[in-house]
């Protein structure tokens, strides 16, 4: 410690800093490497060299972009409806994402401020429900939201309406937030609990209120979490599959429910991984956006 | 006073929230009791599904396979996980920012591409593996963790990259000149640190990995069909409660094992959350 | 920094794709042609695997009763009596691995895509054409199955597999609706107009569902509207989704797994679906004091309907062939093909099994439809490159 700091030295910590890093990471690096790089790059074969042949198998030719271009070309009735489809999965899970949000916000800052023991048991609360079957748990969603249940039963007892929920957008809205929602909580947890108190303490003694203690301090410091949680809930939401089957009685068609039908019953392999790519680069590129603006003035 | 307020309403948000959580879990268990064919539709309480579960061999097989596949894979993936996350937060290096995208693709990619993907990589593996050395393997139960890995690594990565990100790189250095060795730094000062990003991360592969249906029925050979994948093809064949019974159970087993857990941690609870003074 | 982050992605993907590129463009494809001639040689090619310790028959014939090792099924979930599996396991002394798909498509993209281990699958018409043209089915050692002269010669030679050479069919049904007469009265016509003539369906708005498939709800407005459910004709396709995207407020969901149960369960007044579904709900609600029956009512449309069939077939690269004949050969048998029926409701292909069939089942028209009912069924065949017609036109009309 004692010893001056050469530009040798720091050159020398630098490339051990370089080397151990590499060396904790290798692990996973080489893992998602050989078990997801290799294969993606098949199915990028497939969305160029593939094409479907008659009874649906992919068979391999020369590269073409035609599986790309079918994704911009309208529809048999004039209407670009991937792009259609696109947006309204891009909206759908923007509004999950924040109402998973708003839910889960003040829940993880809940749970955070219990004594160790409580919280634990709440955190495991939260996730218990997701250890049954997620179709089982989607089902009941649907006698929940039905014409016969309890949802409905409210909604006209309160003269709002009759129509039961269930098999529309909203619906699907509901299922989408539930399933993703802790998601959220997780991440929101585990930057909030880590918190330093004092400051938080400290900042309610310097501000006059506990919002503005909580606007310079708390939230800032939870802002880690708050990326973490939306992006866990963004984009699994924007390729959601089965709870718009279910909850959405198949009306509401969003980008991962397409894709699996290009896939299983179009048997277009070639086009479902050509929508696959599209889906990844708009997530991607949505992540992005996120990243550098939002997420900073958050 | 008007903290005290806050707190109310904090309260009584989260608890509204866990009302929500639970509410199909009620209406979930509630039918699991219902004596008809449909769930839907109550003629009558009995626990003939519980006992037409137990006399099931294929549900059987597929909650013990759930189990194996759940249970390997988030432990794998937890090591893999946050030791990505550390090499990422808190050293520079060359091919960084690679990594840091290609931890990403798995949580973007959609459900069914991953299955596409994965079944041709296998098969193209299995056939070189075959053209190589002669022995014939197939899709099992193997390949269903290895690829629950492949994505429950990213998954893990992210939570505990939100626990460290906020963390103080400093309290970890002063830790490095206290201890002898870096690994000993490490097991006493930066794990207990992060150790509920790790727990966080944890819970959510093993989440994942008991839910997955697509990437499973595409990897799954003979014999290792897994229980989602079972309950998805028997909603196809009508829904019955038999699925509610057994989802009940893994639930009443989950809390159970959780209960004994938090009992167990009393005594040395605290150690973990060192980060509260 | 996130755009290099991006770059550098794109990079690294390309690297590799450079690096495996030649492996995995070449594979494939002959892997697909490679599929083609195994069958045509029949079974010694594909069979003889090495790890197989049984003896397989040498010459690639399997005798009738031979096995060569464990029979590894994939079925559709709950599509066969687990006492008949024991049944096959006490008579041949071998064991059933049982596997199960959701869907014919998730099937045929598991298959297709090669090192499957199967032997027997359960493929409906349609996608038995397609797997055989796909090189993906053994063709059938008839002697290996005597059992086979048990078939109703209505399902001997299909369409679908021309001579049975491929497949034997395991059981068959009807596309068709089902209604709630408490809702639409006793006097109604039994019409695909229920659901698209506006002014017969408009007053059972909400409480109507579709079957969430695009060859069968297609298929259904293309039959009331006079055509072919096979239609390759793209302006009556376009009129078909026209009709269903007109219909589309009528209709309270698209579903294909639980209509049966929000019938019953009052949720829905008219329901498309399949028949034996329908009839294993109605059973299912029916007690002591309420038949169902009485409630419900299941009919194919006087424009006509869809039949199916699902058979067995053996896999090309099947590691047990003559235990896979000698299974198929064991369903076909008479007691064993009605007790499959009187598991599950659906009907039986199996002539010979009919006096071993619940009397109750057999006279059910919804399981077993009269001749002229019959007479205007068709089945659902592959329509090759047209099919994405079917699909696109499918997610335009529902979106």
């Amino acid at each position: 410690m004692a010893a001056p700091v050469t530009p040798e030295l720091e050159a020398a910590a630098e490339r051990a800093q370089a080397r151990r890093g590499l060396l904790v990471s290798l692990p996973a690096y080489a893992y998602l490497v050989v078990f997801f790089a290799i294969p993606l790059v098949i199915v990028f074969v497939v969305s160029v060299f593939g094409r479907r042949n008659p009874r649906g198998a992919t068979v391999y030719g020369p590269p073409t972009l035609d599986a790309y271009r079918k994704i911009f070309e309208p529809g048999p009735d004039g209407s670009y409806l991937v792009l259609e489809i696109v947006w309204r999965s891009l909206w759908l899970s923007v509004v999950t994402t924040i109402v998973c949000l708003l839910l889960a916000y003040p829940l993880a800052y809940y749970i955070a401020t219990r004594t160790p023991r409580v919280r634990n048991a709440l955190l495991v609360l939260v996730m218990i429900p997701f250890w049954s079957n997620f179709l089982v748990r989607t089902y009941a969603w649907r006698v929940l939201l039905g014409r016969s249940g309890p949802v409905t039963a409210v909604t006209s007892a309160l003269g709002l309406t009759d129509t039961p929920m269930i098999f529309t957008v909203n619906a699907v809205l509901i299922g989408l937030v539930y399933g993703f929602l802790p998601f959220m909580v997780l991440p929101l947890y585990a930057a909030i609990e880590r918190m330093d108190w004092s400051l938080v303490e400290a900042a309610r003694d310097l501000y006059a209120s506990g919002w503005q203690a909580f606007r310079k301090i708390t939230w800032p410091l939870s802002r880690p979490g708050v990326i973490a949680g939306s992006i866990l809930v963004f984009i699994p939401a924007f390729g959601a599959y089965v709870t718009p089957e279910i909850l959405g009685g198949s009306k509401t068609t969003l980008l991962g429910s397409y894709i699996v039908r290009q896939f299983l019953q179009a048997r277009d392999a070639p086009f479902g991984s050509a929508l696959s790519f599209v889906l990844m680069s708009v997530m991607l590129g949505a992540t992005i956006v996120y990243f550098r603006t939002g997420a900073r003035n958050l | 006073m008007t903290g005290r307020w806050i707190s109310r309403l904090l309260g009584l948000h989260s608890w509204a929230v866990y009302v929500f959580f639970y509410a199909p879990i009620a209406v979930l268990v509630f039918l699991s009791f219902n004596d008809n064919r449909l769930v839907t539709v109550w003629t009558g309480a009995s626990l003939r599904w519980y006992r037409e579960m137990l006399e099931n061999d294929q549900v059987l097989s597929a909650i013990r396979n759930s189990l194996i596949v759940a249970g390997v894979s988030t432990i794998v993936s937890v090591v893999l996980g946050t030791a990505a996350a550390l090499g990422l937060e808190r050293f520079r290096w060359r091919g960084r920012r690679i990594f840091d995208g290609l931890l990403y693709l798995p949580i973007i990619i959609p459900d069914v591409t991953m299955a596409v993907m994965m079944l041709l990589f296998f098969v193209q593996v299995f056939g070189l593996v075959e053209l190589a050395f002669g022995p014939k393997i197939g899709l099992g139960l193997a390949t269903i963790s290895l690829s629950h890995v492949a994505f429950n690594i990213s998954f893990v990565a992210v939570v505990v990259r939100a626990r460290l990100a906020g963390l103080d790189p400093a309290l970890e250095e002063a830790a490095a000149d206290l201890y002898a060795d870096r690994r000993q730094a490490f097991l006493h000062v930066t794990l207990p640190l992060i150790m509920p990003g790790v727990l966080g991360g944890a819970l959510l592969a093993l989440t994942l990995s008991l839910d997955d249906v697509v990437i499973t029925s595409f990897v799954s050979g003979p014999g290792s069909t897994t229980l989602p994948v079972y309950v998805f093809g028997l909603v196809k064949r009508g829904v019955t409660p038999l699925i509610n019974a057994v989802s009940t159970v893994m639930l009443v087993a989950s809390m159970l094992l959780v209960f004994v857990s938090l009992i167990f941690q009393r005594g040395d609870g605290k150690v973990p959350q060192g980060t509260r003074q | 920094m996130t755009g290099r982050r991006i770059l550098a992605l794109v990079g690294v993907l390309a690297l590799v794709a450079a690096a495996c590129a030649a492996p995995t463009t070449t594979e494939p494809t002959s892997a697909t042609t490679a599929a083609t001639p195994a069958t045509t040689a029949a079974t010694p090619a594909t069979t003889g695997g090495a790890g197989d310790t049984e003896p397989a028959a040498a010459d690639g014939v399997c005798a009738p009763g031979q096995t060569d090792g464990d029979l590894v099924l994939y079925n559709w979930t709950e599509y066969i009596d687990p006492e008949l599996i024991d049944a096959f396991e006490a008579e041949y002394g071998v064991e059933v691995i049982e596997d199960f798909y959701p869907s014919n498509e998730e099937m045929f993209a598991k298959v297709s895509a090669g090192a499957s281990g199967y032997d027997v699958v359960v493929p409906s018409d349609y996608m038995v054409s397609i797997m055989i043209d796909e090189g993906l089915l053994m063709p059938l050692q008839r002697d290996a199955i005597p059992n086979a002269a048990n078939l109703d010669p209505k399902f001997v030679d299909v369409p679908y597999d021309p001579g049975n050479q491929y497949s034997m069919p395991y059981q068959w049904g009807t596309t068709g609706i089902a209604v709630n007469l408490d809702v639409v009265g006793e006097d109604f016509p039994e019409t695909w107009g229920l659901i698209f003539d506006p002014a017969l369906a408009d007053q059972y708005a909400g409480q109507i569902s579709m079957l969430d498939d695009p060859r069968e709800s297609l298929g259904a407005a293309l039959k009331y509207l006079g055509y072919s459910l096979n239609s390759t004709n793209e302006a009556e396709l376009a009129e078909a989704a026209q009709l269903i995207a007109d219909a589309k407020d009528r209709i309270l969901l698209f579903d294909s797994d639980q209509f049966e149960d929000l019938l019953v369960a009052g949720e829905t007044s008219i329901a498309h679906g399949w028949n034996g579904d329908f009839f294993a709900a109605f059973d299912a609600v029916s007690t002591d004091e309420f038949d169902a029956y009485e409630v419900y009512y299941y009919f194919v449309p006087e424009e006509g309907g869809v039949q199916w069939v699902d058979n067995m077939a053996i896999l090309a690269d099947a590691p047990h062939p003559c235990t896979a004949h000698t299974f198929i050969n064991f369903i076909l048998d008479a007691e064993n093909g009605a007790a499959l029926t009187n598991w599950n409701f659906y009907a039986s292909p199996n002539a010979a099994a009919t006096e071993y069939i619940d009397p109750e089942i057999l006279e059910d028209p919804s399981i077993y439809p009269p001749p002229e009912t019959l007479a205007n069924l068709e089945f659902i065949a592959d329509t090759g490159d047209f099919e994405t017609k079917y699909s696109d036109y499918w997610e335009q009309a529902k979106s």
